[in-house]
């Protein structure tokens, strides 16, 4: 610990910033290609995060409430018995009490480490509003504006409707989640709903790109600016300026009534969707409702300088925690995700293959997805699968 | 109409089809005196031309009659397929603040505020609204669907005056669920809904999810319920231009608008026998309009109900 102490403070010295070892540019053009220079996942100008010593990355861990803590610990065994070279740094949160100082230290270490997975941080809304919600907090301090979540039909899961692929990407920081509320007069209460140009553009623009790496063809932007004129208008004209730079993609826009409405009727249509902040909490728990369940969808959530990645639909699950019945699935595809973030896609695509075998083909399926199985169950198939096709892990 | 027309008529003759005026910024007193006078009204959808210079005509509605209440029952219709089958819920949306309240600002160029507003008696209204419904409606339970772990003050308010009335309705459930909680378990499985009660913008959305997982805008009644028992009941789908005139158009919203009005008004007996009329005739599928399925007019679906309804008596 001393010599990781050590060489922070040696990397904090070389470079006086503090930050991720990425040109803090923050000049947000229109077109694609200045802001590409600056974007930290690109080509040849990209570098892991800094805390990586020896060829081993260190990863915050934050586990959270409910069924956090116990996959948390599924996914670090997992990792130790697949050898990847990660190491967790655990910081616990407790969101029982009204202090930041755990948050605040959480936020440390991932502005330390660049990189973080967390469980699901509960939010008692009875407190005061002086009480934030943790999770919204940690979004904001380290700015990771977009969110990110691929929903996708899985064979093997039932559901309803098939063929669905859609990838969501959610403006993560400003919108309704502002929290900026005030009591004018006793009785009438005001909530702010803050929509910035600058925000609209960069959100529109990580939505463009990634549509690009992806191979999505088109972009459907969901607002409600026939109400909200002036607020969503500007995120809509936001969004229609940086389209024009990218005529590979198309682009149509849809009011959030009428999208959902077409989500639970024909969620195929659908290519990739862009929104605000609440709409966005709306569109992506539709959908992941529509794949199956929160238990399978896992979410990104991407700043210019960190990631943090998690379960998609943000639930504690209290009221299954402890009792081995949670699915694992959710938690391993984002601690996949973040392989893949750290540049190390064979590890992630032994885990990712694994586990959506369990899911699909084994069928081993939790109470969530109809079946009797338990996590533990569940782990086992997916270490069976390593085991089986995969390079040299430890021993069971 | 013609169909009430076919029933032995009780109603008094006052059941109002309002239409839209000439770019006045209110509706005309003839209408208004009516509506003053009957209570009750049902309505088709209204055309909001673009830069008309006045604001839209529901909104014009809304405000005059001060409709709070914006109910929408949404029953799966046995007969029009959709994969949601045993939907039977009902969401309440407060229909005069929240986010809608249009109050908007540029602070500085490049950032907007949207102002979302929550008063103390808009939600005791709707929360009392929701529970008097469910009470005689023989619902038994009522969740009030929010997002106060991000928006405090305002949805935290909202759910302290429905817990508060939930206090005097002891006979009926109460639970508040998150609104994206309600959103997965809604497209999972919507049979453990009944009654929702929820602000302005998670109305909006929900109310069109329900009506989507029943089949969309065409089959989905709605009511709108106003400060000194005014209630205004209308089909929520757009205006059609392309169909108008044509005998294209599904009346089945309407209809069950109509059905929803006869139940407020206490006809009972001819709201049912009318919704059972509907029901067993798109449940048959020999007259059904096109975008049921089928390739009969307009007339032909009514005729058919009609019929359905004189061989009831």
């Amino acid at each position: 610990m001393t010599l990781r102490a050590a060489l922070c403070a040696l990397s904090r010295a070389v470079r006086p910033g503090g930050c991720g070892g990425l040109p803090l540019s923050r000049t947000l053009q229109v077109c694609g290609a200045t802001i590409h220079a600056s974007h930290p996942r690109q080509g040849s100008t990209y570098t892991p995060p800094p805390a990586r010593y020896g060829g081993r990355h260190t990863v915050t861990l934050i586990p959270g409430d409910g069924i956090g803590p116990e996959l948390a610990n599924h996914v670090r065994e997992l990792f130790w018995f697949c050898c990847v070279p990660v190491d967790f740094e655990l910081v616990n949160v407790d969101s029982s009490l009204t202090a930041e100082d755990d948050i605040n230290n959480a936020i440390m270490s991932i502005r330390r480490n660049g990189v973080a997975l967390k469980g699901n941080l509960e939010t008692n809304h009875n407190l005061p509003p002086s009480y934030k919600s943790r999770n919204n907090l940690l979004r904001t301090s380290l700015d990771l504006y977009a969110n990110v979540m691929h929903c996708q039909s899985l064979p093997g899961v039932k559901t309803r409707h098939r063929n669905i692929d859609i990838m969501i990407i959610r403006e993560n920081t400003e919108g309704e989640y502002s929290s900026l509320e005030h009591e004018s007069v006793p009785g009438v209460v005001e909530c702010l709903k803050i929509i910035t140009r600058v925000n609209s553009l960069r959100i529109a623009d990580f939505a463009f790109q990634t549509a690009r790496q992806n191979g999505r063809r088109r972009i459907t932007a969901v607002h409600k600016a026939n109400i909200m004129k002036l607020g969503d208008g500007l995120f809509l004209e936001c969004c229609k300026e940086v389209a024009s730079g990218y005529p590979d993609i198309a682009f149509d826009t849809l009011i959030v009534d009428n999208a959902t409405m077409q989500l639970v009727s024909r969620p195929q249509q659908f290519d990739m969707m862009l929104m605000p902040n609440l709409y966005g909490n709306v569109v992506s728990n539709v959908c992941a409702g529509l794949v199956g369940g929160p238990g399978l969808v896992p979410g990104a959530n991407h700043g210019e300088h960190y990631a943090l990645f998690e379960a998609g639909t943000r639930n504690t699950g209290r009221s299954i925690a402890n009792r081995n019945s949670a699915n694992p699935t959710a938690m391993l595809l984002a601690s996949c995700l973040l392989l893949d973030h750290l540049k190390l896609p064979a590890y992630a695509h032994m885990i990712r293959r694994a586990t959506l075998s369990t899911v699909t083909e084994t069928r081993m399926h939790t109470a969530d997805l109809g079946g009797q199985a338990s996590t533990s169950d569940v782990i086992k198939s997916i270490r069976n699968a390593i085991q089986s096709t995969g390079p040299l892990t430890q021993s069971i | 109409l013609k169909l009430f027309t076919t029933l032995r008529d009780d109603l008094q003759g006052n059941v109002t089809a309002i239409k839209g005026p000439g770019g006045k910024w209110m509706i005309p007193p003839d209408a208004k005196e009516s509506m003053d006078q009957s209570k009750i009204g049902l309505k088709g959808p209204l055309k909001t031309p673009i830069a008309a210079g006045h604001p839209s005509m529901n909104l014009l509605l809304r405000k005059t009659f001060d409709l709070y209440a914006n109910v929408r029952p949404c029953v799966s219709i046995e007969g029009y397929k959709t994969p949601y089958t045993d939907v039977n819920l009902v969401t309440i949306r407060e229909n005069t603040e929240g986010e809608y309240s249009g109050i908007e600002h540029v602070i500085v160029d490049g950032v907007v505020q949207s102002i979302k507003l929550i008063t103390e008696d808009a939600s005791r209204r709707i929360a009392e609204y929701a529970f008097e419904y469910a009470r005689n409606n023989q619902r038994s339970s009522v969740t009030a669907v929010h997002k106060a772990n991000i928006m405090r003050m305002s949805d935290g308010l909202f759910l302290r005056k429905c817990r508060e009335v939930a206090e005097t309705y002891k006979d009926i459930k109460f639970t508040e669920m998150y609104l994206d909680t309600v959103c997965l378990n809604m497209v999972q499985d919507p049979t453990q809904f009944d009654v929702l009660v929820m602000p302005n913008l998670y109305g909006d959305i929900l109310s069109d999810l329900c009506a989507g997982l029943i089949g969309g805008l065409g089959v989905t009644p709605s009511g709108n319920i106003g400060a000194n028992g005014v209630a205004i009941f209308e089909s929520v789908h757009g205006t059609a231009p392309d169909i108008a005139g044509l005998d294209m158009a599904n009346p089945t919203a309407l209809l069950l608008s109509a059905v929803m009005m006869l139940r407020h008004m206490g006809l009972h007996e001819y709201g049912k026998k009318i919704e059972t009329a509907c029901f067993d005739t798109i449940r048959d599928k020999k007259v059904l309009t096109k975008d049921l399925g089928g390739n009969s007019k307009c007339s032909e679906f009514t005729a058919d109900i009609c019929r359905r309804v004189v061989d009831m008596d």
